[in-house]
């Protein structure tokens, strides 16, 4: 496993134990994430692709294995708040304004006031919505809620984005805006992403690879590279987007796809 | 601020004139029909000539509250300070025990089936028992049934909205791992306000009802339970219904001066990012 790594898992089993029995979520997960990479998770519901998610994030612990972030456990860079996570729901605190909910994580983690404030204004530029800093959350529209999301993830500078269906709730045309502004955004701050989605068109846009999930256990089936290059308004048109979201599909399918998809 | 969401000040104030007018258009319905039933209560009583202990005219109502105004107010007063005592000793002890039960899983299986048996008990049945448990000729038995009384709803209300927290909220503090009490301070308490308020108000009101009951039986000689027994007791039953108009005025004060709080907590939550 190498050292410059962002996540690093060998050997990740996760097993949920119920009155029933124990249900297998996760068998023999390996992945490496590197430094400023975008890496997908995608397969059918049940796949455990949200769990993987929680696990590398220390929000749940794996049964047996290793996750490291950063080079050390997902516990400790919970604590040291080396990623930041959003969830599918916004989950913004309704009395709090949208700079205030920006400025949550420093709240907590005890950052003074005129450097919270400052890194707020900071983040709102960077999602846009610096005109809105004094708005009510529930005045934003969701694509507006989920950006405010991202900007509170962001607000630590982590080195790491975790991200569970974040656009998942949106129409179509907000949610490519919002890939084209992620894309940007990841860019910018130059943070790894691992970023779970049940869209194939979404994983390809986004990703540098692609990680294709299968359920009944929830395992890794499949690892495509997509070499698009720099994302921009043609990418979506592109012949080359086409053939990856076709790998990526014939992958989900479970047929072996052409050779340079295996890893 | 410059943004597209803020309505032009013309269309604003047009609103806020439409708002109010439907408001006090609102308000019109409810202040016909009562116009409409004292009249009819009046003319009844009149023309029927009516009995005052069955029932007194409006009038005679009207009469008997204003010869009277000072000792229903002093007698209201009198009510008011065990009730306002009384709620605001209740309401101390049941934040305490929703925090305690929010808290402490322990506390929380101990306390909350008590607290619902509690709430099935008629509450004022106790004042005979407080009167002669403790000190018979000062304020405290009222005050401690008024306590009671009011400790349950503000309890269940407010431990109803510490415990709750949503799933993704506490994703969302657990992926900041915050501390227990950062998510009571930034997401639990803030989220418990409009919980609490509920049961401020249910206990507001209940206040006034559990003082003026607890004064009927026996005790002191002060507050508008005993002002009204002693005037049908002697017969003059418009002053004891005067003294009725003062209980329900009390009982409105309480219950609007809990709406008033309510709505300066809430609009003091708002933590603003500037």
């Amino acid at each position: 496993m190498s050292i410059d790594s962002a996540v690093g898992i060998t050997g990740v089993d996760k097993v949920f134990s119920a009155r029933k029995g124990d249900v297998i979520a996760l068998t023999g997960i390996h992945l490496e994430v590197a430094k400023g990479e975008f890496v997908s998770l995608i397969g059918p519901s049940g796949c455990g692709k949200s769990t993987l998610l929680r696990v590398i994030a220390g929000l749940i612990p794996a049964t047996s294995g290793q996750v490291t972030v950063n080079g050390k456990s997902a516990e400790q860079a919970r604590r040291d708040q080396d990623y930041g996570f959003a969830f599918q729901q916004a989950g913004l605190l309704e009395w709090r304004s949208v700079a205030a909910n920006v400025e949550l994580p420093l709240v907590v983690h005890g950052v003074s006031r005129a450097k919270r404030r400052a890194r707020a204004r900071e983040l709102l530029d960077l999602v846009g919505l610096a005109d809105f800093a004094e708005h009510r959350p529930q005045e934003l529209s969701g694509g507006m809620q989920q950006r405010v999301a991202i900007a509170r993830a962001l607000a630590e500078s982590p080195t790491l984005l975790l991200m569970d269906e974040p656009f998942g709730a949106l129409d179509e045309m907000t949610r490519e805006r919002m890939q084209g502004e992620l894309v940007r955004i990841a860019a910018e701050t130059s943070a790894a992403v691992v970023f779970v989605t049940h869209s194939i068109s979404e994983a390809v846009f986004l990703s540098q690879r692609v990680v294709v999930m299968s359920p009944r256990p929830g395992r890794i089936a499949d690892v495509v590279p997509i070499g698009l290059g720099a994302r921009d308004l043609d990418t979506r048109e592109a012949p080359e987007f086409f053939a990856a979201v076709t790998q990526v599909r014939e992958a989900l399918r479970g047929r072996a796809s052409v050779g340079e998809g295996i890893s | 601020m410059t943004t597209g969401l803020d309505a032009d000040p013309v269309a604003a104030g047009a609103s806020l004139l439409r708002r109010s007018g439907s408001a006090l258009g609102g308000a019109w319905p409810p202040i016909v029909v009562g116009v409409v039933v004292l009249g009819v209560w009046q003319w009844l009583v009149k023309a029927f000539d009516v009995s005052s202990f069955v029932l007194p005219a409006p009038s005679d109502i009207w009469n008997a509250l204003t010869d009277n105004t000072s000792r229903i107010f002093d007698a209201a007063l009198d009510t008011g300070g065990n009730a306002l005592v009384g709620l605001v000793l209740g309401t101390v002890l049941a934040v305490i025990g929703a925090a305690l039960v929010a808290r402490l899983r322990v506390v929380d299986e101990l306390i909350t089936p008590l607290a619902a048996a509690v709430a099935t008990m008629p509450i004022v049945v106790m004042a005979p028992i407080f009167n002669t448990m403790f000190d018979s000729t000062s304020t405290l038995p009222r005050r401690l049934v008024v306590m009671v009384a009011t400790f349950v709803p503000v309890f269940v209300n407010t431990a109803r909205g510490l415990k709750q927290i949503s799933p993704v909220h506490a994703e969302l503090m657990s992926s900041f791992a915050a501390s227990g009490l950062a998510v009571l301070r930034h997401v639990r308490i803030p989220g418990a306000l409009p919980y609490f308020f509920t049961g401020i108000r249910l206990a507001a009101s209940l206040s006034v009802i559990s003082a003026v009951v607890a004064e009927y039986f026996g005790g002191l000689q002060t507050g508008l339970g005993p002002k009204i027994t002693s005037a049908v007791a002697a017969s003059n039953y418009a002053s004891a219904w005067s003294y009725v108009v003062g209980a329900i005025a009390l009982g409105l004060v309480f219950y609007l001066a809990a709406l008033l709080l309510e709505a300066l907590a809430m609009r003091s939550r708002q933590v603003s990012g500037r």
